[in-house]
């Protein structure tokens, strides 16, 4: 493993209407390391693998990919890098009007002008890796959720990129799938060296696949560090969210008036 | 009453965002160098957009012409001018029905399938992948689309018109026993090619262009969640459908105003 920096994040501050999800938030993905990033919903993670992606622009800081501003690139530049990261979405993302086999091979054929013999091969060998291989002639609706997640790894990783993000990949996982979708991203890593950031907030399993982790609150890092460091944290955030407690820094509500006070507004109309 | 001023100034800029946005989708689409690529995805495209079209276009045409047929006759024999039947019938269908019927209907079945679908793929963060995959979704979704229906527009026109005629000359000769042949050649003396029929092929044209415009701008812009792709789809066709009545009032102020 390096100790290079693949991804810096720098006080960067993205705001939603006048809600702000990032406040100077401070973030480093080292090369060849899975990294993960934790939170309580809400915390902007899933926007965060965006700003990264430059899918969406910050307001403020900046996102370094190989030392780069990403949001700077020309548009050329910006799809050059797009093609070293990967990405698994929540949903998966499949194109449903694309079997399972041309939805991996798709960016094969855009991306490079290798014949049609070794794009098979490619595509079987990515399928065959997610073990999948023989549902290469299924339609994405013919996919259960897990099914169709690993058939969305298989084509983030068609291009082997040098990085890929994985967006809450066990969230509504059945415990078998979990298990393999696990398996899987940590084969991956090792095997092709890659760098990994998953964005989850099952503590467990993504503690036990990452070498350092970042516990996202309130638009900020609230706490870093390996995950023994993490579960060893006397911050009262971090182990209220590592230990899943309903009391604790972290509010369970989202920000509103009175309680009391919105119910009685009730009886008076 | 400065709450009025601010709802008003706040709806024009938010109308010239769009138009700005529209604009901006446009210019992606269409400047740039076509790759080999597009036009295989355009032929797809044109498939789904024009052949599938083909079946509510040919039966609108086949009843707007027996319908045609049969009005112009109840009012022309009254004259006794029955004779006359052919080049109204055709030039009703060419000039104004064609393209304008056509075009409405295009924007009912096409365009509104082409919101919902560009809709349904972003709001399943399709178009987002496909970025994140280093493809641009305006070249590889919006783009052929709108080739497609720039394309499938004018060649639907044409065979609206020619099954409208077909259907008049059923009603007018078959059924009613308007003469054929003055049917069929006082037709061909009234319709002139360039004026007539050309200028038809380019209101279409035009039609082809604006409705795919706003159906593909629509859903690419729409708000990805179901109620937004449902308003998307609406928009779609209100907006198509009163381009396409505007604009047929400018082509042929510009067509044939000189005539009166």
């Amino acid at each position: 493993m390096t100790d290079t920096p693949l991804i810096q994040i720098e006080n960067m501050t993205y705001h939603r209407g006048e809600r702000a999800i990032f406040n100077g938030l401070n973030l480093t993905i080292m090369a060849g390391k899975t990294t993960a990033i934790m939170g309580p919903s809400g915390t902007g993670k899933t926007t965060l693998l965006k700003l990264i992606g430059a899918q969406l622009k910050p307001d403020g800081g900046r996102v370094l990919f190989h030392g780069e501003d990403i949001h700077k690139m020309p548009q050329k530049e910006l799809y050059n890098a797009r093609q070293k990261m990967g990405m698994l979405f929540q949903s998966g993302a499949l194109f449903s009007d694309l079997s399972v086999f041309d939805n991996v091979a798709f960016p094969l054929r855009e991306h490079t002008n290798l014949p049609r013999s070794i794009i098979r091969t490619i595509v079987l060998m990515k399928l065959n890796a997610v073990g999948l291989r023989g549902a290469r002639d299924l339609m994405p609706s013919e996919l259960s959720g897990g099914m169709g997640r690993r058939v969305a790894l298989a084509r983030a990783v068609a291009l082997d990129p040098e990085m890929v993000m994985y967006d809450e990949p066990f969230t509504g996982q059945d415990p078998i799938s979990m298990g393999v979708l696990m398996k899987l991203i940590n084969t991956l890593n090792k095997s092709l060296k890659l760098t990994s950031v998953v964005v989850s907030h099952d503590v467990a399993e993504v503690t036990s696949i990452a070498d350092y982790c970042y516990v996202l609150a309130q638009g900020k890092v609230m706490a870093e560090g390996t995950p023994e460091e993490l579960n060893q944290n006397s911050s009262e955030t971090v182990s209220q969210f590592m230990q899943g407690s309903p009391d604790g820094p972290v509010p369970f509500h989202f920000p509103a008036d009175d309680y009391m006070a919105d119910l009685q507004e009730s009886v008076k109309r | 009453m400065i709450k009025l001023a601010q709802s008003l100034g706040t709806r024009t800029l938010d109308t010239m965002a769009t138009a700005g946005r529209a604009g901006r989708l446009l210019m992606q689409s269409i400047l740039r160098l076509p790759r080999f690529k597009d036009v295989y995805l355009t032929y797809v495209q044109l498939y789904s957009i024009g052949v599938q079209s083909l079946l509510i276009i040919a039966v609108s045409g086949l009843f707007i012409g027996m319908v045609l047929g049969l009005q112009g006759y109840t009012t022309l024999v009254k004259f006794g001018a029955e004779s006359a039947l052919g080049p109204l019938v055709a030039l009703s269908i060419v000039r104004e029905l064609g393209p304008v019927v056509a075009a409405l209907l295009f924007a009912g079945r096409a365009g509104s399938a082409l919101t919902a679908e560009i809709g349904l793929m972003k709001a399943t963060e399709q178009l987002a992948s496909m970025e994140m995959m280093a493809v641009n979704p305006v070249h590889r979704i919006i783009a052929p689309r709108f080739f497609a229906g720039i394309i499938a527009m004018p060649l639907l026109a044409a065979i609206f018109s020619a099954i409208a005629i077909i259907g008049g000359s059923l009603v007018g000769v078959n059924w009613l026993g308007v003469d054929s042949g003055g049917f069929w050649s006082a037709m061909q003396g009234a319709v002139d090619w360039e004026n007539d029929v050309i200028n038809g092929i380019i209101k279409s044209g035009v039609f082809g262009f604006f409705v795919t415009w706003i159906a593909v701008f629509r859903g690419y812009d729409c708000v990805p969640t179901s109620e937004g792709i449902s308003r998307s789809t609406t928009q779609t066709v209100v907006h198509s459908s009163l381009a396409i009545l505007a604009l047929d009032f400018l082509l042929t102020t510009l067509m044939f105003g000189d005539i009166v």
